[in-house]
């Protein structure tokens, strides 16, 4: 085996470790922080049915910044369903055999991934220019996004511009996953393309990029609106 | 009314979006605490040796007793969408006044200490040390905030700028820097129960010119009493309801209603506040102790139940706090508290109450909602009830009641701009800018609808809209409480 390929195969395994461990440890240390008080965002369903329907239908349209700001909307809405043509688009090379719904799907779904670099072009621009948002906006939210594009970027070359072997990407993927690494194809722009990958798997559960599971463990958003019905105790309140 | 010396916002312009303007509001400053009311609440005089490293301890501490803390400072992707939702920054223009810029003071101190993106790439982060400027910058900003909830209104996360305005207070607290105001308050009411300090006999003196008022002007014998044991309802009501105007006239509001139900109540001179001001802190301790008070009163009352007042963040800490500090109120017969507005409605509801409408018809009203109430709360058995059940009422005592525009409206309403612990003349400035939004959705629904009264259920909202609506030339007696325009309509006869 190439040391090319046992560099990639052990930073493969250290980013799956890092990042599924990351993303535990960050959200079990949301979950295991007490909530000491009541305190959802009324009005506020009173039933756990009612707070889950109400996160869901939230989570689909994107609810509070459809409310919020409607030009940010457009932009990270877009992104968010890019991103799940993206992952459509990527299922095809971790699995074998793969099912033909999932091949018949693959040119519309190719359709809108390869829109990928436009919102986030857009959402930096609006970084840029916006004077509100140039004044929250440092060093990190500019990375999240340059990565993010050059992933993309890197990606759409592997598609339209220069093709690697995709037979052997495939074949490097499903040996990573099955514990059994094969040699990996060293073409240019999938190292480049798989890298940046990895460089976002390191970085994820570090980042604001937590965000993306820590929603869901939002004291405001999830807590049911039944103080009156239910007593709530503090773990460390002395009661 | 004399004329300001700053620029008052422009009303037709406050709605949208203003420039940001560095710098705008770093002039508006708190008073700090005086060293004796600090010592009293367990807080160190001066600011401590060593408070640097002491205050990122105290952060450190509230993460892991707060999850809001921890999860609010990790996962703001800097979306902007609360940006331009605060009424300080759309009256300001201070950058450190948004929502996300406000967060941004502690998380870049968070950022240093507990994350490994600042331990390793510091200013590229944004991470910051805690020093000198930057709690320069914690006492001015977290003092521009009302904890009101607007900004999480629209955040996708629900990050709740509220919670992190506490924790810093909170934290500044545990150095030695507090607030004045709100140490002296909260003193006042571990000393003679309420916010403003008032003795027993003064309140005994009030409540006696209430009777005979009441009984001048409506024939009827309606009781204010004080510390009667036995009584089925304690009455718990901010103090201002006492001393202010127009707070007094919904106690009025109050007494009629309890009068023409034939419900026996009280107050008590010794927990005769319901504001809880250890919130606005950020102080668990403190917010418990004042929330004790109360249930020591109900006990030694022997009440069945307690109803309270027209107050906002009291009506939060009442209905979503009482029980986790000082719970359970299994000893009374209704066992939470019930905010008047219920009470009245319910009777409403029932045709228990004669009510004349016609005796508001000089007023064409229209309700704001008040933020705690709004955000953070509920009245009724559904949600929403704590937006309907006011105007439920307003609608049953008045023939002429408007609508806010949705913008502004229920959930979605701006702050009186006085909330959070920042009702106190130094920071007037400060108070008349962030009441420009919802002055300016007054100002239209007058002009357009020829609304003449604004009628709400909070204490703070009164004091402070009376006090600075005039800055905006509309008169102070445009302001009202629910209960008054109940006491207006209510009938009562010799039952």
């Amino acid at each position: 085996m190439s040391a090319l390929t046992l560099f990639y195969a052990g930073l493969s395994y250290l980013c799956a470790a890092v990042f599924f461990g990351g993303l535990a440890y960050k959200l079990a240390g949301y979950a295991l922080t007490p909530n000491p008080l009541k305190i959802p965002l009324t009005p506020q369903a009173t039933t756990a049915a009612g707070v889950v329907k109400r996160n869901i239908v939230g989570l689909v349209v994107f609810r509070a910044l459809f409310g919020g700001e409607r030009w940010t909307w457009i932009g990270g809405y877009s992104l968010h369903v890019i991103f799940i043509f993206v992952f459509i688009r990527h299922i095809r090379l971790f699995i074998n055999p793969v099912p033909e719904f999932l091949i018949n799907i693959q040119p519309p779904a190719l359709l809108f991934a390869m829109l990928l670099p436009l919102p986030i072009v857009y959402l930096f621009a609006r970084r840029v220019y916006v004077d509100r948002y140039r004044h929250i906006s440092s060093g990190a939210d500019y990375f999240a996004l340059v990565l993010l594009l050059l992933i993309g970027l890197s990606g759409l070359t592997l598609k339209f511009l220069s093709h690697s072997d995709l037979a052997g990407v495939k074949e490097f993927l499903l040996g990573i996953l099955l514990l059994s690494p094969v040699e990996m194809p060293a073409h240019p722009a999938f190292l480049l393309h798989f890298s940046l990958v990895l460089l976002l798997g390191f970085y994820f559960p570090f980042s604001k990029l937590i965000h993306s599971g820590g929603w869901a463990l939002s004291p405001t958003v999830t807590q049911i609106d039944d103080s009156r019905e239910k007593r709530h105790v503090n773990p460390w309140g002395g009661r | 009314m004399a004329k300001p010396d700053f620029e008052l916002p422009k009303l037709d312009e406050v709605l949208k979006t203003p420039p940001v303007k560095k710098g705008a509001s770093a002039h508006l400053k708190i008073h700090p605490g005086q060293p004796q009311m600090m010592e009293k609440l367990g807080f160190p005089p001066a600011l401590v040796d060593g408070w640097q490293k002491k205050a990122v301890e105290k952060l450190g501490e509230l993460k892991e007793k707060y999850r809001s803390v921890k999860l609010f400072m990790e996962v703001c992707v800097k979306c902007g969408s609360c940006a331009d939702k605060c009424h300080y920054f759309l009256g300001t223009g201070d950058p450190n006044n948004m929502p996300v810029g406000r967060q941004e003071l502690m998380r870049k101190v968070y950022r240093k200490n507990f994350t490994v993106g600042g331990a390793l790439f510091g200013g590229l982060a944004n991470a910051h040390d805690m020093d000198e400027e930057t709690l320069k910058e914690w006492t001015t900003y977290f003092y521009q905030c009302s904890q009101c909830r607007r900004c999480s209104v629209f955040c996708p996360f629900g990050i709740d700028t509220a919670e992190i305005t506490m924790a810093a207070r909170e934290i500044m607290d545990s150095i030695g820097v507090g607030h004045k105001y709100s140490v002296e308050i909260v003193g006042k009411v571990h000393d003679t129960g309420n916010n403003l300090g008032i003795p027993k006999p003064a309140l005994i003196g009030t409540l006696e010119f209430l009777e005979e008022d009441v009984k001048e002007a409506t024939g009827a014998d309606v009781k204010f009493p004080l510390d009667v044991e036995g009584a089925n309802v304690l009455m718990i009501t901010p103090s201002a309801d006492f001393f202010s105007s127009p707070h007094v006239d919904s106690l009025v509001g109050y007494a009629k209603v309890f009068h023409a139900a034939g419900v026996s109540f009280t107050f008590s001179s010794y927990a005769s506040e319901f504001a809880n001001f250890g919130m606005f802190m950020g102080n668990y301790e403190q917010m418990k102790k004042v929330a004790e008070r109360i249930f020591q009163a109900a006990r030694d009352l022997k009440a069945k139940r307690i109803v309270v007042g027209e107050c906002g963040h009291a009506w939060r800490v009442a209905y979503s706090f009482w029980d986790t500090l000082a719970g359970p109120l299994d000893f009374l017969d209704v066992k939470h508290p019930t905010h008047i507005c219920e009470f009245t409605n319910d009777l409403i509801k029932k045709g228990a109450l004669t009510l004349d409408k016609s005796a508001n018809d000089e007023f064409v009203v229209t309700y704001h909602d008040s933020c705690n109430v709004a955000r953070a709360s509920r009245m009724g058995g559904s949600p929403g009830g704590q937006f309907e059940i006011p105007r439920e009422i307003l609608r049953a005592v008045c023939n002429k009641y408007v609508e806010m525009p949705d913008s502004v409206n229920r959930e979605k309403t701006f702050c009186c701009g006085g909330g959070g612990g920042l009702l106190t003349d130094e920071l007037m400035e400060l108070r008349v800018k962030g009441a420009a939004p919802k002055t300016a959705a007054l100002k239209r629904m007058m002009d357009e609808k020829g609304v003449n009264t604004m009628a709400m259920i909070c204490a703070i909202c009164k004091a402070q809209f009376t006090k600075v609506l005039p800055y905006y030339d509309i008169p102070m007696e445009t302001v009202g409480g629910v209960h008054q325009f109940v006491s207006n309509a209510i009938r009562l006869g010799d039952k």
